[in-house]
């Protein structure tokens, strides 16, 4: 059923649909509709049985949400930013024991500058804990990876992250089409834990691993997520058989066929970047998308097929890893090794700032020409930059760096007006 | 109302077991038949009271509950050296998650139960005092106050005896630790610190909250099947002496237990919504020094360079929980403490 | 279920990691020695007997009692328990009422006609006991125990020896005196009674006896030399209660003089008041504190009106006047002569000035050697000729019936080691379990049951029994007052204390057993058993 809501409210009428029995609320915006609805529905007896419970922070939702699914709940939680890194410790410890937790992660940037707005920092800062991270481009997708996520999850063993741009998706409202339960029961069977706390069938979880285990320990994890990729388009065609949309999968490209240059890319970016395109295809030229839904694991065989007769590859990143660069463009360059493609990485959108169509069209005619430099900052003032460290330079004492930058932006206002 | 304790000659009232007593009036620990919640082969050190106070509880609790039992642990000695793998000791389902999350955890595994309708299965959350009052503080807390179904049991032998005997807030004062050594004007803990973390969860009006040491088997076990009781979270707070982390012999775990509760230092008392209940008085009342001077890390304060006047501190710590909580002997009892 | 790999882990698989080799020392449990069963003449396993009583069965605790001692009613009553002043429960509160518990298992034998054991097979072999005192009845039991046959002669028409003419009825009654010797004698002892052995050689030799127990007790008053008229009536203690006992009682009037500090003094008094005297009183040359008579003995004399001359001396007896001399105390605690002189009215004075033994019968035997009035005797109480065997007061001893028993038994074991040509071998003695060996913090506090005292009004007058004794529940609360000292009781402590379950519980016999595969020797099951029963003992590596 179509309807025109919220991103947070379709996410979380969806989570209800799955049938959750243990929900985590920690609020923290832009995440916090999401787990209001869900409240809601729990409070007035629509969304039973299940659990849901206030706790006193991040590190607790996720504390619980492992508890839960230890004891063979479905669990699900959601969060954004610092209260991703608040509960960074539990995040790892959830992957680690192998217990198959949902989360929905509302993209937002981390401090300090304390900054609620959305980009990609939070996410990166746990594509190494062993949560498989699927990255939504809309709400609709936001909606349905949530179905395919508890199932990939139960089915291997493994917590997933729905990754949505936070205010973007989560507080835009457009059209989602909702599916009914009865479908969603039929994609999603319930909960039968691979392990779980009986007091009929008594384990230790939790064991300490020395040196003569931990290396097979962490390298059969591993094998579970690259099991994963095998598993996350199988599922996907499940669910566009059942619901006729195609949604999930690993990697969404779009006109790349014939594309000489490719846009690289995560989240609900890929729908401006995808009208740069169809405007520069209008114009001439060859230009594709190619949208990565699966960032951990990440598809490297598919992204090098994908990629293959491109001759230049733009990674447009939320995120980066200051000192080196490129997060998603790291990854991206192992999928192209050996390729003669030209790889460039191009940081946009940190900290909520507008993603400008014309922006990214600017930024693809540079790549054409050759113009494009390796790492590229997009829409950077410049100005700020070179004043900032020329007080740095010039006093030892030049006061915190983030209120320097603020002065200096009112400054170029009181200048313009 | 303070507990009437049945007297049976011999030793019923105070030892293990007694093959006079009914099977009713024997401890848990009495019974070939005990779970043995953890078993041999563990590796805590020798005469660890951790490993024995662990063993107490969850063994009443596992009786309590009829083996209807699910434990959650936080990291720790108990932990390490419980299941390093490939082994484990735990004869009960058990789950270890992180150090500072066990009660969360708990409350997750409550939660649950719950839903499932399992509300025969009971939960125990279980940490050492820097999992209970440190580092797993925040978690116990909002558990506490949310009442969830879980008895959260510390074992406190006051330190980070893990990670190489640090100082905890749970270290008492003038104890030398790794991070507080005996040296400077105050040597060893600070005076004034610390969390008192029975009262703490007291504070938060949960239904029970009890003290106990693994000197007294018999209050132990009663007051885990009082526990079992509630509903809603519930605290134990067990002392269990550390002979590594504390300098002691390994075969006087007990008898420092008892000592502590004896001298008035760790007093012993249950409280329900947040009012003491009961209190256990002293037997027989021991000065500080009989307890301080059989530990090491009390060194420092007797001998030719001694502290007399800290002793004198501690002394008076103890007095005053002893006026806390009524603790002074019964009449008739001995009191065997001479006039300092 | 399938698990995942090393971080879940399958039950009580820490069982594979035996840390018992972490271990320097290992626990291991031992018998102790209590203090009781040490300072017992009588060599009784009390503690054995108690811990059977505890449990109420005291069938079984009787039978223990009397693998040792056969007379455990008359014990009850006149043993002067050592036993209690040893005990370790002084620790805690007061000392087990342990002869009091032996009475009533003694009585409730009485009541319920328990009998002894058979004897055991006959060897052929033939001894004669002279002397059915309680050495030589206790020696006559055990022989017969040992399958030898026995022919017990008494000088007097009963037996008994000194249980009967020296003792009152009041501490003794006859009939629990009777029963007790019964059973020993329906065990096919041949009792020759009113039968004086004048030359043991002659009687050894006729009589075809392997060998021979001299028990024949010390049974002569001493006399010392006072000036007496001819109408004074002067008697010797042992004399006096010894016509009582036949009931022949001497006219003594009603102001007796007994002269002596001893518990035959006191008995004599105590008797005097029974028989009508309005005073009795004791003479007796030092204080109280130095009095050899035991103290509660003292003390129920007191209560019973006797009254005591403290510090002084008889001079003379005449015309039913007393001259005493006062004495004091010199530095060293010896009575000196003051010079001063007081006077009493008396119509007669009994002197209980100690006992003699009347040896006669040795005469002209030269080997066995007298010395102080007493027969020399080895370990096994062997004199110095083979075969002949003495006991009981005759031999060096405290001359009390306790030892007497003891003796009986030893002399028994001796005379069946020379029987049987075969080294003598005395029992293993354990460790004493001294005090220091106990945990008392896990005894409850109970403080012991007394045992009912006649009303005093009461025994002024008559010779019923002064002591009562105890109920069932009292005998079975102060029973399990005993801390079973050195010797395990089962109180579970070593089994729940053990941080590492190394300790196994079996029950029955072997109660428990350590399992050295976990054990990494804490020690805490040794500090925590509450008896002793554990110790430390080196690793041998």
């Amino acid at each position: 059923m179509l309807r025109q809501l919220e991103g947070s409210k379709a996410i979380a009428e969806t989570v209800a649909l799955c049938r959750p029995e243990v929900v985590c609320a920690y609020p923290i915006s832009p995440q916090t509709h999401i787990i209001e609805a869900i409240g809601v529905k729990v409070k007035d007896g629509s969304l039973a049985p299940c659990e849901y419970i206030n706790v006193e922070s991040e590190f607790a939702a996720m504390s619980v949400s492992i508890g839960a699914s230890a004891a063979g709940a479905r669990a699900y939680t959601a969060t954004a930013s610092q209260g991703l890194l608040f509960m960074i410790e539990a995040v790892y410890n959830a992957a680690g024991l192998g217990l198959p937790i949902v989360m929905t992660l509302a993209n937002r940037a981390i401090g300090a500058p304390i900054n609620i707005w959305n980009d990609h920092s939070d996410a990166m800062a746990v594509r190494d804990s062993g949560w498989i991270q699927l990255f939504a481009e809309t709400n609709q997708e936001a909606a349905d990876l949530h179905v395919q996520a508890f199932r990939l999850a139960e089915e291997l063993s493994v917590p997933v992250m729905v990754c949505m741009d936070g205010f973007i998706l989560t507080h835009a409202v457009e059209g989602v089409d909702l599916m009914d339960q009865d479908t969603v029961d039929r994609f999603l069977p319930s909960y039968e834990p691979r392990q779980v706390l009986d007091p009929d069938d008594p384990v230790s979880i939790g064991a300490m691993v020395g040196p003569e285990a931990f290396e097979e320990v962490r390298y059969l994890a591993h094998l579970r997520q690259l099991d994963a990729l095998d598993y996350i388009p199988v599922i996907a065609e499940e669910f566009t058989a059942l619901t006729g949309r195609p949604s999930g999968g690993l990697i969404h490209p779009y006109r790349a066929e014939d594309a000489d240059t490719i846009v690289v890319a995560l989240g609900s970016v890929l729908g401006t970047i995808k009208d740069a395109v169809d405007h520069l295809r209008d114009g001439g030229e060859r230009v594709g998308v190619l949208g990565i839904t699966s960032f951990r694991p990440f598809p490297i065989e598919a992204v090098r097929v994908a990629l293959a007769n491109a001759t230049r590859v733009i990674v447009v990143e939320k995120a980066f890893s200051l000192g080196m660069g490129g997060v998603l463009a790291t990854d991206v360059s192992m999928a192209t090794l050996g390729s003669s493609a030209v790889l460039t990485t191009v940081i946009a959108g940190l900290g909520g700032r507008p993603i400008a169509q014309h922006s990214i069209e600017s930024m693809i005619g540079q790549a054409i020409r050759g113009e494009l430099e390796t790492l590229t900052f997009l829409d950077l003032d410049e100005g700020i930059i070179e004043r900032e460290r020329a007080r740095m330079a010039r006093t030892r004492r030049s006061g915190p760096f983030a209120e320097n930058v603020l002065r200096d932006l009112r400054h170029n206002r009181e200048d313009r007006s | 109302m303070s507990e009437q304790r049945v007297h049976f000659y011999q030793v019923g009232s105070f030892a293990v077991g007694n093959r006079l007593l009914s099977a009713d009036d024997r401890t848990v620990q009495s019974s070939p038949h005990r779970t043995n919640s953890i078993d041999s082969g563990h590796r805590a050190c020798q005469g660890c009271g951790e490993a024995l106070g662990a063993r107490y509880a969850l063994d009443a609790a596992m009786r309590a509950t009829n083996g209807q039992l699910l434990a959650v642990n936080a990291t720790g000695c108990l932990e390490v050296f419980s299941t390093p793998y490939p082994e484990t000791s735990w004869r009960i389902p058990w789950l270890h998650s992180l150090f500072g999350n066990a009660p969360a955890v708990a409350t997750g595994v409550a939660a649950a139960m719950r839903v499932k309708g399992r509300s025969d299965v009971r939960v125990i959350g279980q940490a050492g005092d820097g999992g209970t009052v440190d580092i797993g503080f925040g978690t116990l807390s909002g558990m506490f106050e949310r009442n969830d179904d879980v008895l959260f049991i510390c074992y406190d032998n006051e330190g980070y005896m893990n990670t190489g005997v640090q100082r905890s807030a749970a270290t008492p004062p003038a104890a030398r630790t790794a991070t507080t050594d005996v040296v400077g004007a105050e040597p060893g803990n600070g005076f004034g610190q610390g969390k008192d973390l029975p009262r703490i969860a007291m504070a938060h009006d949960i239904p029970y909250v009890a003290t106990a040491t693994v000197a007294d088997l018999h209050d132990l076990e009663r007051k885990v099947e009082r526990a079992m009781s509630f509903r809603g979270a519930r605290y134990l707070h067990v002392f269990v002496p550390c002979p590594l982390g504390w300098g002691s012999a390994s075969n006087d775990t007990i008898h420092l237990a008892r000592l502590a509760k004896e001298t008035g230092l760790f007093p012993v008392f249950e409280a329900e919504h947040g009012v003491v209940t009961n209190v256990s008085r002293i037997r027989r009342l021991a000065p500080v020094e009989e307890y301080l001077k059989l530990q090491r890390r009390y060194a420092h304060l007797f001998g030719a360079k001694g502290r007399p006047d800290i002793v004198a501190r501690l002394q008076a710590i103890a007095d005053a929980n002893i006026a806390r909580y009524g603790l002074a002997p019964e009449r008739g009892e001995l009191d065997n403490r001479e006039d300092a | 279920m399938e698990r995942p790999f090393a971080i879940t882990l399958d039950v009580g698989t820490s069982r594979a990691n035996h840390t018992g080799s972490w271990r320097v020392e290992r626990p291991v449990y031992v018998d102790r020695l209590p203090p009781c069963n040490d300072a017992c003449p009588a060599g009784e396993n009390i503690q054995g007997w108690l811990y059977e009583a505890e449990s109420g069965g005291y069938e079984a605790a009787w039978r223990k009692l009397v693998e040792n001692n056969p007379l455990p009613a008359i014990m009850g009553r006149v043993c002067f328990h050592p036993c209690e002043s040893a005990c370790n429960r002084v620790q805690v509160d007061e000392a087990v009422g342990i002869n009091a518990v032996e009475r009533f298992l003694g009585d409730t034998a009485i009541e319920h006609g328990w009998s002894l054991p058979a004897a055991g097979p006959d060897t052929g072999k033939r001894v004669l006991v002279v002397g059915a005192g309680p050495a030589g009845l206790s020696a006559a039991y055990h022989l017969r125990l040992l399958g030898h046959q026995v022919r017990l002669v008494d000088s007097s028409p009963k037996l008994g020896g000194m249980l009967r003419y020296g003792i009152p009825a009041y501490r003794l009654p006859r009939a629990i005196l009777d029963a007790e010797i019964a059973r020993i004698t329906d065990m096919g002892v041949e009792v020759v009674a009113n039968h004086t052995v004048h030359d043991i050689d002659a009687e050894r030799r006729e009589g075809g006896f392997d060998a021979v127990f001299l028990a024949v007790g010390a049974q002569l008053g001493k006399r010392v030399n006072i000036p007496a008229g001819d109408s004074s009536k002067v008697i010797d203690a042992v004399s006096f209660l010894h016509q009582v006992a036949d009931e022949d009682p001497p006219m003594l009037g009603r102001r007796v003089i007994v002269y002596g500090g001893g518990d035959t003094a006191l008995d004599a008094a105590r008797t005097a008041r029974r028989l009508g005297a309005t005073d009795a009183v004791i003479v007796y040359r030092r204080n109280r504190d130095k009095m050899p008579a035991h103290a509660e003995e003292v003390e129920q004399a007191l209560g019973e009106g006797v009254t005591v001359r403290w510090l002084s001396t008889v001079e003379r007896f005449e015309n039913e006047r007393l001259v005493l001399e006062k004495m004091r105390l010199n530095a060293d605690g010896f009575p000196e002569p003051t010079g001063e002189y007081e006077e009493l009215d008396a119509d007669s004075l009994v002197l209980a000035l100690g006992q003699d033994t009347d040896l006669s019968l040795l005469e002209g035997n030269d080997n066995v050697e007298v010395r102080d009035g007493v027969v020399q005797v080895a370990t096994t109480m062997m004199t110095n000729e083979g075969g002949v065997f003495a006991g009981g007061d005759a031999a060096p001893s405290d001359r009390t019936a306790t030892v007497a028993v003891g003796h009986g038994k030893r002399a028994a074991r001796g005379i069946d080691a020379y029987l049987r040509n075969v080294d003598f071998v005395s029992g293993d003695r354990h460790d004493l379990a001294t005090a220091d060996h106990l945990n008392t913090w896990y005894y409850a506090d109970a403080p012991r049951t007394e045992r009912p005292e006649l009303e005093r009004i009461r025994r002024q007058t008559n010779f019923e029994e002064v002591i009562g004794g105890l109920t069932e529940e009292n005998a079975l609360f102060e029973a399990r007052r005993c801390l079973s000292c050195g010797n395990c009781f089962e109180c579970d402590n070593c089994f729940g204390v053990c941080p590492d379950n190394a300790v196994i519980k079996l029950g029955g016999d072997v109660k428990y057993v350590f399992n050295y595969d976990f054990c990494k020797g804490c020690g805490i099951c040794v500090r925590e058993c509450p008896c002793g029963a554990i110790e430390m003992v080196p690793e041998l590596i």
